[in-house]
């Protein structure tokens, strides 16, 4: 569980520096699009070791819960909990809900099947009107044609207020999720002590906090107005 | 002096799990207890009911108990869902009827796990823990003269620790609180505190992977960090002795898989 879930807070904090890009011009994120997908086998292979990583952590979780059932037997009649947090008592009921919302989200923004009157490649194609750099290195050279507009699929899909609040539900239920879970590997890899665990546990609440906001801040911005539709061809007017 | 609440006294009801075998099936009942003195052990309670039951011809309730001052670990019950009743690091010898509102309903089971099968009544069999600390909870030393007390060096942080450690009774409470029934906080403390003396180090790694393989195969659960263990321990026990089991027990696979193992070519070591 703590290691595939490391995995997996690196792929979602990989993801939602990636998805912060709308907030800069939409060639940056159009750019960051068309890079993906011009890395064909590699992109295959990160995606495929991020489905490997969700595969064996639920497997995990649903043989630990199993065998942990088990192991109670006849259960108590009267129940008390002295400490257990909110959080490390709901990671089934949140882990659940998380799966339901990937689902939705890979149909929504990856494979179009959700809403696919607003999906990428319904859209009319974008042209580069600037080059795309990453860590200073030329990705995508302004001009490049035919790049999915993914700024406008974001912010067309986001623009629906209940698809945008099924969004920040579950980002907070993952945030939630991950409270539990960040203060928990260090414990299981056997990472944790007295002398900082309490250091420990505002770290991850620090990040959960931080990482819920961060993603509350694209439907947000969505929302409020702040992130408009734009013409997929116009040039580009710095503000 | 004596304390200014000698003479208060409070009525209960003790709602009981009776079960007269493991096989029969099991179900609660209550037991009244009218005016009984604040002062009054919770196992005196059950004296006095029990008393009370045999001189009606009753079955008394079986509970386990010995020492009634809170370190030999044999008294188990669960009071109102927690391990060794309302108390923090006391044991259920040690909680007192003060502990309990005038007109309360306690409910008393015993520690459920299916590593810790009923015996009966309020009574489990915790011999797993007995195998477990077969399995590897000891150091093996040639026999013959005690040696000098101060012959083997011990840092003054790491006996400290190791007492901590040691401090386990082995009631069981860990398993009872945890709701996965882990035996988890029992081992660290266990492969902790041998583990943290010089005289542990020879069988450091096969003790931790011993006990630990014991521990899974006996049917005890798995450990997912939210350390109502410590919480619930009479003892205190803290769940960083988890966080170090788990060190040591990463740190000793790594080992076990590399270590360069004797062909026993020179007839080995004798």
């Amino acid at each position: 569980m703590a290691v595939t879930g490391v995995v997996l807070i690196g792929f979602i904090v990989g993801h939602l520096v990636g998805n912060l890009q709308i907030f800069q011009e939409p060639d940056h994120i159009n750019g960051y699009g068309a890079f993906l997908h011009g890395l064909g086998p590699l992109l295959w292979v990160a995606r495929i070791g991020v489905l490997v990583a969700v595969g064996v952590h639920l497997w995990a979780a649903t043989s630990l819960t199993l065998d942990n059932q088990r192991a109670r037997g006849a259960d108590y009649g009267c129940k008390h909990t002295i400490q257990a947090t909110a959080a490390s008592r709901t990671m089934r009921a949140t882990g659940y809900i998380v799966l339901a919302f990937l689902v939705y989200h890979l149909a929504h923004f990856t494979l179009g099947a959700a809403q696919s009157a607003t999906f990428k490649e319904n859209l009319p194609r974008y042209t580069m009107q600037g080059d795309y750099r990453i860590a200073g290195f030329l990705v995508i050279k302004a001009g490049t044609a035919e790049v999915p507009d993914v700024y406008n699929m974001v912010i067309r899909g986001f623009q629906h207020p209940v698809v945008s609040a099924c969004y920040i539900f579950a980002v907070g239920l993952l945030s939630f999720h991950l409270l539990h879970g960040i203060d928990s590997l260090f414990q299981t890899l056997g990472c944790r002590s007295a002398r900082w665990s309490a250091a420990l546990r505002k770290v991850a609440l620090i990040f959960c906090v931080g990482y819920f906001l961060a993603n509350l801040a694209i439907p947000g911005a969505v929302l409020l107005g702040k992130l408009q539709v734009r013409p997929p061809m116009c040039v580009a007017v710095p503000r | 002096m004596v304390a200014a609440n000698t003479a208060k006294t409070l009525s209960v009801t003790l709602r009981v799990w009776r079960q007269a075998s493991p096989a029969a099936p099991g179900r609660f009942v209550d037991y009244p207890a009218a005016n009984v003195s604040t002062n009054m052990s919770f196992l005196e309670l059950i004296d006095v009911i029990n008393d009370r039951l045999t001189v009606q011809g009753e079955e008394p309730i079986a509970f386990a108990h010995d020492c009634r001052e809170g370190i030999c670990g044999t008294c188990s019950c669960t009071i109102n869902g927690k391990a060794h009743g309302p108390g923090h690091g006391i044991a259920t010898c040690q909680t007192y009827l003060r502990s309990f509102k005038d007109g309360d309903i306690i409910v008393v089971e015993p520690f459920r796990a299916r590593a810790f099968p009923l015996v009966k009544d309020l009574v489990v069999d915790r011999a797993a823990f007995d195998q477990i600390i077969q399995a590897g909870g000891f150091v093996s030393v040639r026999t013959g003269a005690a040696p000098d007390a101060n012959a083997i060096p011990v840092p003054k942080a790491a006996a400290d620790l190791a007492m901590d450690a040691a401090a386990c009774i082995g009631c069981g409470a860990c398993v009872a609180a945890c709701k996965n029934a882990s035996a988890m906080l029992f081992v660290a403390a266990k492969v902790s505190q041998l583990g943290l003396l010089p005289q542990g180090q020879p069988e450091r790694d096969q003790r931790v992977l011993a006990m630990v393989a014991k521990m899974d195969a006996l049917g005890f659960g798995s450990c997912t960090n939210q350390y109502e263990c410590s919480a619930a321990c009479p003892k205190a026990i803290s769940h960083d002795f988890i966080a170090r089991l788990n060190r040591d027990y990463l740190q000793a696979s790594v080992r076990a898989a590399f270590q360069p193992v004797s062909a026993s070519t020179g007839g080995g070591a004798g």
